[in-house]
């Protein structure tokens, strides 16, 4: 009875609390949706170590966004899609003009919440992952994929092997094998290498790795049966190490192996160590290492104690991905501070400043982040930016970050993106918005 | 001998699918022995962990759905304890864990829960596993770590004078399939040879028989719990080397499920055998016939192995319902 | 005091067979309905709604499905999402393919494909049981993940796989905001828990805990074990289906197969254990119970004030869950509604126990 009554007590209290939270102004709430249990969190947590450690910069170094201080609150996804959902709903109404923008690192959960942003009204930003015709701002009001989507870095990844061969048209009567993470996030970039198969003539080897992906002996097996000239890695957690492993084993050359820009992170190639030496794999956003900003974070969060992961670890690729992430969100608001003035802003309003994002070279400078991204600016209609990338190589102990830039072939994936975002807007019996009457 | 003919046609038709992708020349003959010896070694490791369900289910009739979990602490234990200290020290550390693990479940789960129907008990074992995940990742951490037993990785080739492009053979999988080869030996050694066996095989076959010959049963559970403890730190190794120690790792044990119906829940050779024929059987179908189902009917990808073994294991059932090597005291329905 | 059944006299054959024989039961169950139906719609927030309520009426119905076979006919199955995955598959097919349907058509529809395949996954029982089964039911679970996975119509060639729904819309009334969804998801619980009161009171139901209590018995008194055996897995997958149908409709709104995983079969006997197998009030307390616990857990140290990293958080969550399991096995291995029969014993000899 007794502990009853403390529960109960505890409830009241924590009701009258948020009741006490939400009269405060001047707050600006992020939401965070992270996973740090289960089988992929060695790879959520660094990403949310960057995510929280810039929220905590931000308020440390400046005091906020424009004076308006950050709030945030962690909630814990295990990458499950119905927890994500429940994470969302769960934190969409906080602080006083609820959520600025989620970003749930699932494509999953993106699948699921996009549904819901368009009644809820709050932009969901996917930097390098989700939908890839959530680009089409048109119909995906609150989609916001920064920096590209997984069309684009297969199509680089395309360009990236053809070019190798000496021309696209080389890769006449080549095969290459996509070995994907069997779920949304897997699935995506299967369209257009489709498409580009037709195209160029090479032959497209699918094979499915089903969750988590510890078990790929018969994959390697039917590679190795089928030698394919490349091999695309489309993994996440634990199957981008297990991948490699099996391809040691197996014999399978590293340096014909190419990772999306979510196979080529720290714990993916570290339990294989040496032998992963020649693997590669695409990098957008944030390849590894410390620059301005991390000794900032330090400087600010964890000389005072304040650090959300271990010292050692800040600058690694996911971690500095989800610094990059963060800062996206924040940059949004930042812009829509301009249009509605300095103070907290809704979901709709930051939605203004995510669709007139004009990340510069200088800005990025000034930011402390040279190096770790590329200029990024958005639209009503576009709501991803150019998509650039270079290709990053694993030295046995080092991701070496190459020289080549490669931009997706618009010309291609553009058609791929207006038909496959009206089908949903068929599906879905969305009214399209009329971009040119908003801006006017 | 005319009561077997569903075993013996099942039987035929097995190896009558196994042998044709060699017989319609779908495989290269190396590349075919390669398959064969990659379903050996996964059925192995899959044995190892079938090994532990079906100790404890002989011993105790308990269906320790927790035994995953078990794997996934015991090499978290190695893998954080080698970290600070040398491999060996680490594994007997760690040994010296699941033992106390195995003291607690009895203390806590089995006895109070003692002549509980066997569903009830298998219910208490999935508690167990939520409990052992939450508590192995708060003791040791929920990232990817390394067991690193210091053998090659890459992998040799042999034979490659009787195949066209030899056969590519890990010495990995080689010393786990001994190391398998020893535990299975030193097993049947100690329930063969020693007083503790002879009593643990005798708390197996009549739990209260046991007991009036003054057996005592709780010692005798926490000694059969401690060895499928053991058990579970070789898998837990051995698969940890191999694959990284990791969360997912708790997940593969799923896969040993079909090993114990195939093999019998009490079996310690079902288990064995039933892992050669699973890892196998699994790996055959995924290899030869996934790409021909993927073909005939469009799919998405093949990735057959998953219900592969299901169904490998359903069909032994339904011509043997007790298993492979099962006790035939199951009655039928 | 008030609650007391003396004095009420049945009359007919009729009166002595209704649901609830007492009528201060009626009466609290009348209450229970009107303020389920009546009030909460203008009481609870949309968090509320979203994130418990609709949950929980869905894994109820859900709950009740798996209890009819596992709690009810004594079968046991480890892989019961699978069926929800085929209902919610089905119900999308349908949707897809015959636009005109009614939803609570594609409803019944759905539920009937399920519980086709749920007797075809139940044909194994036939001839093992126990643990054998059980073990064997995971088949279900691991085909059904494939088969929504792999074969690309039932997606609709999806280029992701990930299907999506758009808003149920029936004669005219359109469930979008989440008091509709509450109160058309509380209309079919209610519907199908009194379905399910009435089935497993006839002679179905009373074949299904002949062959649960001892197989051999039911067999010697004419109850035929391949009938009783399959429609309880015919009935069970037909609710889980229906559940299923629900849950990707109305709760998710979009998802892959990986949302009919084994965790949710894991957490659907939860569910049924806790709450109380053999017991239709088991499953709604279960369900709650499961639906609840982790929300809960996740924000007692906010609450307190001490706030615990997630990380850790998530892990305790597990441990407390798993020790709960187990407590309650070793405790009360009748699950919350045996609490419940027991605080009405007691409630009937209040405030005079002698």
């Amino acid at each position: 009875m007794k502990a009853k009554i403390v529960l109960l007590t505890a409830a009241a209290a924590a009701i009258g609390s948020t009741v006490v939270l939400a009269q405060q102004a001047k707050e600006q709430f992020f939401p965070v949706l992270s996973y740090r249990t289960g089988a992929y969190a060695p790879n959520g947590i660094p990403f949310a170590n960057g995510y929280v450690d810039y929220l905590k910069l931000v308020n440390a170094r400046d005091g906020g966004i424009d004076g308006v201080k950050i709030t945030y609150e962690e909630c814990e996804t295990g990458y499950a899609t119905d927890k994500g959902v429940e994470c969302y709903e769960r934190l969409k109404g906080k602080g006083p003009t609820g959520a600025t923008v989620f970003q749930p690192l699932s494509t999953g959960i993106t699948f699921a919440l996009t549904d819901k942003s368009f009644s809820d009204h709050i932009p969901i930003i996917t930097a390098g992952y989700g939908r890839a015709d959530s680009v089409d701002g048109t119909v995906f009001g609150w989609n916001f994929p920064l920096g590209g989507t997984y069309w684009d870095a297969a199509d680089m990844l395309v360009q990236h092997v053809g070019k190798k061969e000496g021309g696209l048209d080389k890769l006449k009567g080549k095969k290459i094998a996509l070995v994907y993470h069997d779920s949304p996030y897997g699935k995506e970039p299967i369209a257009l290498l489709e498409l580009r198969a037709k195209m160029h003539g090479f032959e497209l080897l699918l094979l499915p790795v089903t969750s988590p992906g510890v078990e790929q002996k018969a994959t390697w097996l039917q590679i190795r049966q089928q030698r394919p000239d490349y091999v695309f890695l489309w993994g996440w957690g634990v199957m981008n190490s297990t991948a490699l492993k099996e391809a040691v084993a197996t014999g399978y050359p590293r340096e014909k192996m190419y990772g999306v820009w979510w196979s080529g992170a720290e714990p993916d190639v570290a339990p294989v160590g040496e032998a992963a030496k020649g693997y590669n794999a695409l990098v957008f956003l944030a390849p590894a290492g410390q620059g301005q900003i991390h000794k900032d974070i330090i400087k600010y969060v964890y000389d005072k104690g304040q650090g959300t992961g271990k010292k050692a670890e800040i600058g690694e690729v996911l971690y500095n991905r989800g610094l990059v992430s963060a800062m996206m969100g924040v940059e949004a608001v930042r812009r829509a501070h301009i249009k509605y003035g300095k103070k907290p802003l809704t979901g709709e309003q930051v939605r203004w400043g995510l669709e007139n994002l004009a990340i510069d070279k200088a800005e990025i400078k000034k930011m402390g982040l040279e190096g770790f991204m590329l200029p990024v600016s958005t639209s009503c209609v576009n709501h991803s930016g150019e998509a650039t990338a270079t290709i990053e190589t694993w030295n046995g102990s080092k991701w070496m970050v190459g020289s080549d830039h490669y931009a997706a072939d618009q010309q291609i994936i553009k058609p791929m993106i207006r038909a496959s975002a009206a089908k949903y807007a068929a599906e879905k019996k969305i009214i399209k918005r009329d971009c040119a009457k908003e801006a006017g | 001998m005319k009561k077997n003919w569903p075993v013996l046609t099942l039987g035929a038709a097995l190896l009558v699918g196994l042998a044709l992708p060699l017989a319609t020349g779908a495989s290269a003959p190396g590349f075919y022995v390669e398959v064969l010896l990659g379903g050996l070694m996964t059925g192995v490791l899959y044995s190892l962990v079938a090994l532990g369900f079906a100790l404890i289910f002989k011993a105790s009739g308990v269906f320790n759905f927790a035994q995953g979990t078990m794997v996934l602490f015991a090499a978290l234990a190695v893998a954080r304890l080698a970290e600070r200290m040398p491999l060996w020290a680490a594994i007997l550390l760690a040994m010296a864990i699941m033992v106390a693990l195995a003291w607690l479940i009895e203390r806590l789960v089995l006895r109070p829960l003692v002549n509980q129907e066997g569903v009830a008990l298998l219910m208490a074992t999935l508690g167990v596993t939520y409990f052992l995940d939450g508590f192995g990742q708060i003791v040791w951490g929920s990232d990817i770590y390394k067991i690193d037993l210091g053998i090659a990785k890459e992998p040799v080739m042999v034979l490659d004078k009787v195949f066209q492009g030899g056969i590519l053979v890990n010495k990995e999988d080689f010393v786990s399939a001994i190391v398998a080869a020893v535990l299975v030996a030193g097993l049947v050694l100690f329930f063969q040879k020693t007083a503790t066996g002879r009593a643990l095989r005798a708390v197996a076959d009549d739990h209260q028989a046991a007991q009036s010959i003054g057996i005592p049963l709780n010692r005798i559970w926490v000694i059969v719990w401690s060895v499928a403890g053991f058990v579970a730190l070789v898998a837990g190794v051995i698969w940890g080397s191999q694959l990284g120690v990791q969360f997912s790792l708790s997940q593969v044990a799923l896969k040993a499920l079909p090993v114990v119906i195939l093999g019998g829940f009490t079996s310690i050779a079902g288990a064995i055998v039933g892992g050669l024929i699973i890892g196998v059987g699994e790996k055959m179908a995924e290899v030869f016939l996934g790409p021909v189902l993927v073909k005939a009917f469009d799919l998405a990808g093949g990735g057959i192995e998953n219900w592969f073994a299901y169904v490998l294991a359903l069909l032994f059932l339904l011509v043997r319902p007790e298993g492979l090597f099962g006790e035939k005291y199951i009655d039928r329905v | 005091m008030f609650y007391r059944e003396n004095g009420q006299f049945k009359s007919s054959y009729a009166a002595d067979q209704q649901m609830l024989p007492i009528l201060q039961d009626r009466v609290f169950m009348l209450g229970l309905l009107l303020f389920a139906f009546a009030a909460v719609p203008f009481l609870a927030s949309d968090y509320l709604f979203l994130s418990i309520l609709i949950p929980f009426l869905i894994l109820t119905l859900a709950a009740i499905g798996l209890n009819l076979l596992v709690g009810y006919c004594g079968q046991i199955s480890i892989g019961h999402a699978a069926f929800m995955a085929v209902g919610a598959y089905a119900a999308y097919n349908l949707v897809l393919r015959l636009p005109q349907l009614n939803f609570l058509v594609v409803l019944v529809l759905a539920g009937f494909i399920a519980a086709a395949a749920g007797m075809l996954f139940g044909i194994p029982s036939l001839r093992i049981k126990g643990l054998y089964l059980a073990v064997a039911t995971l088949a279900a679970q691991f085909f059904m993940d494939w088969l929504f996975a792999r074969v690309k119509w039932f997606t609709d060639y999806s280029p992701s796989g990930s299907v999506s729904t758009a808003t149920i819309e029936m004669l005219g009334w359109k469930i979008d905001t989440p008091v509709r969804k509450y109160v058309f998801l509380l209309g079919v619980l209610v519907v199908f828990t009194v379905v399910a009161k009435n089935l497993v009171r006839s002679h179905i139901g009373r074949a299904w805990m002949a062959m649960r209590d001892m197989d051999v018995a039911a067999e010697v008194i004419g109850i035929r074990p391949v009938y009783a055996k399959l429609t309880a897995f015919a009935v069970s997958s037909f609710y889980v289906g229906v559940a299923g149908a629900l849950w990707g409709f109305v709760y998710l709104g979009a998802w892959e197969p990986l949302a009919f995983n084994l965790t949710l079969s894991l957490n659907l006997l939860f569910m049924i254990i806790i709450g109380g197998m053999g017991s239709l009030l088991g499953s709604y307390f279960g369900a709650a119970f499961i639906v609840v616990l982790p929300i809960f857990l996740d924000q007692v140290p906010a609450m307190l004030g001490v706030p615990i990293p997630t990380a850790i958080n998530s892990h305790l969550q597990s441990m407390i869950f798993g020790a709960l399991i187990v407590f309650f096995l070793i405790v009360e291995p009748q699950g919350l509604a045996r609490l419940w029969a027991i605080g009405k014993e007691k409630l009937r000899l209040w405030p005079f126990p002698h």
